[in-house]
């Protein structure tokens, strides 16, 4: 919508699917609160669905301020009709200043649409987000409190910080799996506002005949931090060190052929020619020694580390950092250094 | 009967093909360096209209905005089989942002005939995959995103899979649609060779104002007495000729489409762009680090510093 809007809360679209709330709405949460704490002002939840209400709680102990609960028969299935009618109206009625959403299917279907309905700005598939300042080089009107809604752009090849200064509200769809995940606090208490939904059959143009869920697969391709584990991880159990390093980056598990077939992680993980190809901003190879097949589907990452003990490992000869060690020593010496750094912004 | 299948399509810089010489010294890529193509996944959506074509009938025609290049990409299609093309060019449109090219595009459609829209998933230079849905909502029509099978087209209504991320589902619409096409959905079809001769020569009238006055500057130039009246006469009997041949690709401009200025181009556009950071790409040189704490922290550092690490 035209205009400045700079008083409005910073809300977050709460999506779920059969009464499960995604991952993406509490690392949006995480962020927003943050966003929200900057300008001083509400973080709220919008929760669309049928019968969904136990989640609003949730959605307060991750740190929002409020819930705008609407529930109707008629969206027990997510669609974007329905969906974008329901938060066109919200929008509307409650003029927040930032509505974000989670750049998954559904958000990618949403947002668009609702960007569309009301003319506003959105952005897509953000990897960071922050509140800044712009000078307009057209008028040198200074634009206090922007949403810096930063993206990777032209293939990945350039950082674009994108913002909608004339336009309320601001809105921006986030990667999934690159805010990291609060941690809930259940003694939060927050305040859920009921709304009142009227929807008819019309409002629902598509029928959803069959739906098939597979076991959620890594988005390996999507990933902008890989941690790869080789053979030379030495266990499934070991493995849990490459998780634990995933975890603390928002980076995606993956693994080498080799390290598939010994058991250690699923298929869905393997990076290489029979696998995937990634092009991470950071591939992080530890114990892999790095066959020309895994190399196939892993040397366009912008920069690689690759931790082996063996000084002749060919994965070296494609790293960017190398780390000739032992990785049950280095990996544990990484988790800390990265958390050390977090504390300390 | 048939169907009216519009497609609209996008010329991109091939930004899968960036390598080394097409990077300036400091990151930043020269974009002239970098080859137009077709955006992959709308070949796919104009393989699916082909498709329905091929088995139901009907019309198709191509869309596209962009510079007078990209005409290049409307040939293309003529030589699949496409049976209109048209591009929208204008200076009034640059800087357009994806709310800004849907609401130019929706004008265009709108003009046409149509029962399908058909889009790519997403475009590779933005990867947005925003301009779909938001004609969708323009046109006041229903959207299939992340079409991966076309199941059944009925009478008036369409049932596809879609692909939802974690798995797949199956819907069903009533026509007028639009659906977004991901390269899971086909394989492309290769030009036809008797289309190629056919449409090789098709230009946009651009094009043709070009090839006539290289002609006259080919006879004598400027100075060889052939006035502005005289090469306008000739412009506008190329013109005809095209068109008679079936030839003259169809060029619109915000005016001829009924485009409200104020919600085009720049102006029209709600995003801006703040900033620009090029990502320098990974040279070959390399760093040993030390398996220690001191050197594992440095390292970690100097990633965050160069925002490989957030």
């Amino acid at each position: 919508m035209t205009g400045v809007n700079r008083k409005g809360e910073v809300w977050v679209f709460a999506e779920q699917h059969n009464r499960q709330l995604e991952d993406t709405p509490i690392e949006l949460l995480g962020k927003a609160r943050r966003l929200a704490d900057t300008l001083r002002v509400k973080l709220a939840a919008a929760l669309l669905g049928d019968n969904v209400k136990e989640l609003a709680n949730m959605l307060i102990h991750y740190g929002a301020d409020k819930v705008y609960l609407a529930e109707h028969p008629l969206l027990q299935f997510y669609q974007a009709t329905s969906f974008a009618k329901v938060m066109t109206g919200l929008i509307g009625k409650y003029k927040p200043q930032i509505v974000l959403y989670g750049a998954t299917v559904t958000g990618r279907d949403l947002a668009p649409r609702i960007a569309s309905a009301i003319k506003a700005g959105l952005t897509a598939d953000c990897t960071d987000l922050q509140i800044g300042d712009h000078k307009a080089i057209k008028d040198g009107n200074l634009h206090k409190n922007l949403l810096f809604q930063i993206r990777p752009a032209f293939g990945g090849n350039i950082i674009a910080t994108i913002i909608n200064p004339e336009r309320w509200p601001q809105m921006a769809t986030v990667r999934e799996g690159v805010m990291p995940m609060p941690e809930p606090d259940v003694k939060r208490r927050g305040e859920v506002i009921i709304e009142k939904t009227e929807l008819t059959q019309q409002d629902l143009p598509l029928e959803i005949l069959q739906e098939h869920k597979q076991p959620k697969k890594v988005n390996l391709k999507a990933a902008r931090i890989i941690i790869a584990g080789g053979a030379g991880v030495g266990s499934k159990e070991n493995f849990k060190l490459i998780w634990d390093l995933a975890n603390c980056l928002g980076a995606a598990p993956a693994a080498s052929r080799a390290a598939v077939d010994l058991g250690f992680i699923d298929r869905d993980h393997q990076v290489g020619q029979t696998g995937t190809t990634v092009r991470p901003s950071l591939y992080i190879a530890v114990g892999i020694s790095g066959a020309i097949q895994h190399q196939a589907g892993m040397t366009q990452s912008k920069k690689i580390i690759a931790i082996n003990n063996d000084p002749n490992a060919p994965i070296f000869n494609v790293a960017h950092y190398k780390i000739i060690g032992d990785l049950n020593k280095v990996v544990p010496m990484m988790i800390k250094a990265i958390k050390s750094v977090a504390r300390g912004s | 009967m048939g169907y009216n299948c519009v497609v609209l399509i996008k010329q991109v810089p091939d930004t899968k093909r960036i390598t080394g010489e097409v990077m300036n010294d400091d990151g930043t890529i020269r974009r002239s360096a970098l080859a137009a193509i077709f955006n992959p996944e709308d070949l796919n959506a104009l393989e699916l209209a082909l498709q329905i074509k091929d088995k139901f009938g009907g019309h198709i025609t191509v869309i596209t905005m962009g510079l007078p290049a990209a005409s290049a990409i409307l040939r293309d299609s003529l030589f699949r089989g496409v049976d209109d093309a048209i591009l929208i060019t204008d200076a009034r449109c640059a800087g357009s942002d994806t709310l800004a090219t849907s609401y130019i595009l929706s004008c265009a459609v709108r003009k046409t005939a149509y029962d399908i829209v058909l889009c790519g998933r997403q475009a590779i230079d933005g990867d947005t995959a925003q301009v779909g849905p938001q004609l969708a909502e323009k046109l006041g029509i229903p959207q299939i995103t992340y079409v991966e099978e076309l199941i059944e087209l009925a009478g008036r209504t369409i049932t596809a899979r879609r692909n939802i991320g974690n798995g797949w589902q199956q819907v069903r619409t009533k026509l007028p649609v639009l659906l977004t096409v991901t390269s899971e959905a086909n394989e492309s079809r290769f030009a036809a060779a008797k289309k190629m001769m056919k449409y090789k020569n098709a230009m946009t009238p651009i094009e043709a104002e070009r090839v006539v006055r290289g002609q006259m500057s080919g006879v004598g130039g400027q100075g060889s007495g052939v006035s502005e009246t005289q090469i306008k006469k000739l412009v506008d009997k190329k013109r005809n000729e095209l068109e008679e041949r079936g030839l003259l690709i169809k060029q619109w401009d915000l005016d001829s489409i009924g485009a409200d200025l104020s919600w085009c181009g720049q102006g029209g556009s709600p995003t801006k762009v703040h900033r620009i950071q090029s990502v320098v790409l990974a040279t070959k040189e390399s760093k040993t680090i030390e398996p220690t704490t001191n050197g594992v922290s440095d390292m970690i550092h100097e990633l965050m510093e160069d925002k490989i690490i957030a």
